[in-house]
């Protein structure tokens, strides 16, 4: 049936709808809690962290709120890692559900991106407006400029998600490399310092990273001129459309050569 | 309608490529009743999983103007961590009719009583028989593809699927892929033959059915 786009964009939000539902409740359960537990899981991710990087005073000496930044630096994290985690090894349990014609590839990442962008985006929100009425943070100077930073960061998961997911399905490689990659990359990607603070030659290495450019904006538009943000949203965008371009393809590729179980 | 045109199907394996399918067409109309016969490996699972759109060929083109069910094949297709009644919300969801009141038709076609409140991963064969032929009766379509009806269950429900399928949903088209002749003949009007990769027609059924059986001897 030569369907319309409207017509399979239905069908499609039909189908990332019904995979996320399947998602929630083979992961949570309907067990205590249930899917609360897609939020309350990186909310406590978040305050361990931040607990922890109180005692070992990073981001101090700077006059930022710890909690802020804490609360900045470690949801930036959460929003690629997770994505892109749960992207790998994502099609394999579901292959069972490929039986089903409208149900893609590209489906599956989808449905697990979204899910952990709510969890993400919920546990920041929640974490930040606690604070803030704790009076141990002050809200974003400019909330919109936060809001362009996390999409950044959600394009920039989501794209590595696909990226990842795709290329996994063929070579196990990447899923064995993502792990190590992942611990190298906590450091580095911009949680735990802000780039101006750092001696400028490290400034001119660690802006190639590029989630880097994702956690300055968002810091810029929270502290406002109380930081000095580095960022070019050129090079985010240009690395986020390359992984989307490659993704895309591979997984073209690839849902044209699986089998359903 | 639904027309298969010079399909194709490779799979990459370990011992290099393996040409499952060969240049295979045919049309199948409204109402139709089509079966395919040939032995097991013959490529009759993977014809019926790509004219389902489940795959998709390698090369060649089929087009579907009527709407086509996925392969019932009484087992797969189903979630083993999830209940029963969330395979069918799932189904349901994906296809786009609202599960309320096929609940009802689940749960009295079944018999699976609090199972369906279960994981159908504690489920018997033939429970997971009952369960996936409810749900495939969920939907309605204009062409039913059936995988290897008659392996499962007992003659109770046998008789039950045959009933939903073959009487209330006589006037739709199917496909059935099969080795059993027998089953074809009770089930089909034309039959066609899927021997090391290719689709073979023939006039009459007899003639099919007698070109399977000689197959059979050699």
């Amino acid at each position: 049936m030569e369907a319309s786009l409207r017509k399979s964009l239905a069908i499609q939000c039909r189908v990332v709808g019904a995979l996320m539902l399947r998602e929630i409740i083979t992961r949570y359960g309907r067990h205590n809690i249930g899917f609360l537990w897609l939020f309350v899981e990186p909310m406590i991710f978040t305050l361990a962290v931040m607990s922890l990087w109180e005692l070992l005073q990073v981001g101090h000496g700077h006059g930022l709120p710890p909690a802020a930044f804490a609360i900045t630096g470690y949801s930036s994290i959460l929003m690629w890692r997770n994505i892109a985690g749960r992207c790998i090894n994502s099609v394999e349990p579901n292959l069972v559900l490929m039986h089903h014609r409208n149900v893609r590839v590209i489906d599956i990442f989808i449905a697990r991106a979204l899910l952990e962008f709510l969890g993400a985006t919920a546990s920041f929100l929640l974490l930040g407006t606690a604070f803030c009425s704790l009076g141990l943070a002050e809200g974003p100077v400019n909330i919109l400029a936060v809001l362009e930073g996390w999409m950044m960061l959600l394009w920039f998961g989501s794209s590595l998600g696909i990226f990842v997911g795709s290329f996994g399905i063929r070579y196990e490689l990447v899923e064995k490399l993502w792990h190590p990659l992942t611990y190298v990359m906590f450091p580095i990607s911009g949680a735990l310092f802000m780039v101006d603070w750092l001696p400028p030659p490290l400034q001119k290495a660690v802006l190639w990273v590029p989630m880097v450019h994702g956690v300055e904006m968002i810091r810029a538009g929270f502290f406002g001129n109380s930081v000095r943000p580095h960022f070019d949203l050129g090079y985010l965008s240009a690395v986020c459309l390359a992984l989307t371009t490659l993704g895309l393809a591979q997984s073209r590729i690839v849902s044209r050569e699986l089998v359903p179980e | 309608m639904i027309e298969v045109d010079s399909v194709c199907k490779r799979y990459r394996t370990r011992t290099g490529v393996q040409h499952v399918l060969e240049n295979v067409g045919f049309t199948v109309s409204p109402g139709e009743k089509v079966g395919i016969l040939g032995r097991n490996g013959a490529g009759k699972s993977t014809l019926i999983r790509l004219i389902s759109g489940a795959e998709l060929p390698t090369s060649g083109r089929i087009m579907r103007s009527m709407s086509v069910s996925w392969p019932l094949a009484f087992s797969g297709g189903f979630q083993g961590s999830l209940t029963g009644l969330d395979n069918l919300r799932f189904i349901c969801r994906v296809y786009g009719v609202s599960h309320q009141e096929r609940v009802a038709y689940l749960e009295e076609f079944s018999e699976l009583g609090r199972y369906l409140r279960e994981p159908v991963k504690y489920y018997s064969a033939g429970m997971r028989a009952r369960l996936a032929f409810g749900i495939s009766m969920a939907v309605d379509f204009d062409c039913f593809l059936i995988d290897e009806i008659v392996a499962v269950g007992d003659n109770r429900f046998r008789q039950r699927c045959e009933r939903e399928l073959f009487e209330k949903r006589g006037d739709r088209a199917r496909i059935v892929v099969s080795h059993d002749p027998v089953f074809m003949r009770e089930h089909c009007e034309r039959a066609m033959l899927l021997e090391a990769g290719s689709l073979n027609t023939f006039d009459s059924f007899d003639q099919a059915l007698e070109h399977y059986a000689a197959g059979g001897r050699q």
